[in-house]
């Protein structure tokens, strides 16, 4: 009986706290196909706030420029950021590594004005000094890459800790130089996290509305800057459609990442057994 | 001579990669991410003169000075406003990372002792949102909390209230708006800690006679405090900063110190105003956030051992 009332509060629970995270996406998809022009009266099912995004040239050009702004940063976040893991897991003294450390993990919790702040200001006496850069696509860049850094190297460096070294040390043994160690043994081992660090930097950039904000000057108005302008003033239809596309656009790129997760699984397994079957012989 | 050669080239590669691995995201994160910080602690003490700040240092008639203009801090010390926004963002803050803990430790708990073949589901389940956009998520819940909102319209249709609940711009929506973002943080953290826990402690103390609840309270909560310290860390400190969230869902009483930076900045062009308010908020964090480095230098020594 008791483990009956335990288990009953355990899904309970979990029901309950998943409902909450849901309830709101939901919300959000469902009344994107609304007909009435009030947001939250339901008025039948229609297609016609989708028909004015494809004409909302504001979302459309500010998408696009979320779009390059997000590739560019999530590319140099990963560089930065497998740099930054491999520093701090492949060596464990030099000068700094506190500092260092202490640099990489921060922008995780530190509140994005500040990190806004600092760099548009930062960017704006440089620019008094030297005449550039000018405050557009690439310091919005620059404050994105900062932040996306840091989720990179959390993400990487989880992989390297946990990963064996015993393949890097064979090939070290068998002559490999050490950039060859990287490039041939560590970097396929630590791909799939290379890759996710790639995703959930993306789309970082692509969500973020503060760091843009400041970093951006006239003429470089990214989407979320504009969805948060408009959310700013009140309901507005558009933005329900763009939340739909979003889950849509996520829903088959995790469909899609799990399928590619399992395959190479089910492949590696199928080698591993292939390579114990020709050791046994 | 080829052996000569070939441990010359180690000699040069070797501290040569090195270098590059260390070299270039240190210098990243020291012209981009400190030089900044000590950029506005310059310009939080610099007069403005129109549009340019003036230099610190000033050479005049054979006098070297150091001009340092004090008069933001004591504003900020002074006004009101600044003083009870600093109050209240620590407030809401805290109120979030205590709703938060209160929801996530159970979660996180009976996801852990969930069936191994059902948590790498689950996982996903909790850090799905955390992909979509979170500007959109919060927006969301300005539908739901409306007074012409969907909750409303519901309660109204079903004929629970007579007329609209006022939920919309007040505490309790911009508390529910910050639980809701940063739940995921809380729990993610507490769930790597508590699928870890040696269960076989559990059973020792049950054979030992001791009640499952006191188990829990003295054995499960203890063993998670790592995870407990990490998941409120990451919750408190975004949350004192916090902007969109209060702009979006705490109507215009609600104050908190991430919007009057923000006024500052981007309404009454006060640069230095803004770099000094910005300057103090990173005073009020800077325990919590060396809290949290000293965790993740220790979490990843952890794992290495």
């Amino acid at each position: 009986m008791r483990f009956n009332a335990g288990r009953v509060t355990s899904l309970g629970w979990m029901g309950a706290v998943f409902l909450f995270l849901y309830l709101p996406i939901a919300a959000l998809v469902i009344l994107s196909f609304n007909a009435s022009p009030m947001v939250t009266s339901w008025g039948g099912w229609s297609l016609r706030w989708y028909e004015a995004l494809a004409n909302d040239v504001e979302i459309i050009s500010g998408f696009a420029l979320s779009l390059k702004i997000a590739f560019f940063t999530a590319c140099a976040s990963v560089v930065l950021g497998t740099l930054a893991a491999l520093a701090l897991t492949r060596f464990k003294r030099f000068p700094g590594r506190t500092l260092f450390a202490g640099m990489v993990n921060s922008p995780l919790v530190m509140p994005e004005v500040i990190i806004g702040l600092s760099l548009l200001l930062m960017l704006v006496s440089v620019q008094r000094a030297l005449g550039f850069p000018e405050r557009g696509m690439v310091t919005i860049w620059l404050g994105h890459t900062l932040l996306g850094m840091a989720y990179a190297t959390v993400v990487v460096q989880s992989r390297l800790q946990e990963m064996s070294r015993s393949l890097e040390e064979a090939a070290q043994d068998l002559g490999c130089r050490p950039w060859q160690v990287f490039f041939l043994v560590t970097l396929p081992l630590i791909s799939q996290a290379i890759a996710s660090a790639w995703l959930l930097t993306f789309t970082l950039s692509l969500d973020d509305v503060v760091l843009s904000a400041f970093l951006s000057g006239p003429g470089s108005t990214t989407m979320p800057i504009t969805i948060f302008s408009r959310a700013r003033l009140g309901l507005s239809p558009s933005v329900n459609t763009v939340a739909t596309l979003t889950v849509l656009v996520v829903g088959i790129g995790v469909v899609i990442a799990s399928l590619l997760i399992a395959r190479s699984e089910r492949r590696r397994a199928q080698e591993m057994a292939a390579a114990y079957k020709a050791g046994g012989n | 001579m080829r052996q000569l050669l070939s441990s010359l080239h180690d000699r040069v590669t070797g501290p040569w990669g090195r270098k590059v691995v260390i070299g270039v995201p240190l210098v990243f994160l020291l012209v981009f991410f400190l030089l900044p910080f000590l950029v506005v602690m310059k310009i939080s003490v610099s007069e403005m003169e129109s549009v340019v700040f003036k230099d610190l240092l000033v050479w005049s008639d054979g006098v070297l000075q150091l001009r340092i203009k004090l008069a933001n801090y004591l504003f900020i010390g002074e006004d009101e406003l600044y003083l009870s926004a600093y109050l209240s963002s620590l407030k809401f803050a805290a109120v979030t990372t205590v709703l938060c803990l209160i929801i996530a430790y159970p979660f996180a708990y009976f996801m852990a002792r969930s069936p191994a073949d059902k948590r790498p589901a689950l996982l996903m389940l909790v850090m799905l949102p955390f992909w979509t956009s979170f500007l959109l998520r919060v927006y969301a819940w300005k539908m739901l909390l409306a007074d012409n909102g969907v909750f409303n319209n519901l309660a109204l249709m079903a004929g629970l209230v007579d007329e609209p609940v006022k939920m919309m711009n007040t505490p309790f929506s911009l508390v529910l708006g910050m639980v809701y973002t940063y739940l995921p943080f809380m729990i993610l953290p507490l769930y790597a800690n508590l699928v870890k826990m040696d269960l076989r402690l559990l059973e020792a103390a049950l054979d030992l006679g001791a009640t499952p609840w006191q188990a829990f309270w003295r054995i499960t909560v203890p063993l998670s405090k790592s995870g407990i310290i990490a998941g409120a860390l990451l919750v408190f400190i975004p949350c004192v900063g916090e902007f969109v969230i209060p702009e979006l869902l705490g109507g215009p009483q609600t104050l908190m110190i991430g919007r009057v930076l923000w006024d500052e900045f981007f309404s009454n062009n006060d640069w230095p105003m803004a770099a000094s308010v910005a300057v103090v908020m990173v005073l009020l964090i800077i325990v919590p956030i060396a809290l949290f480095n000293k965790y993740q230098a220790e979490n990843s020594a952890g794992a290495r051992a």
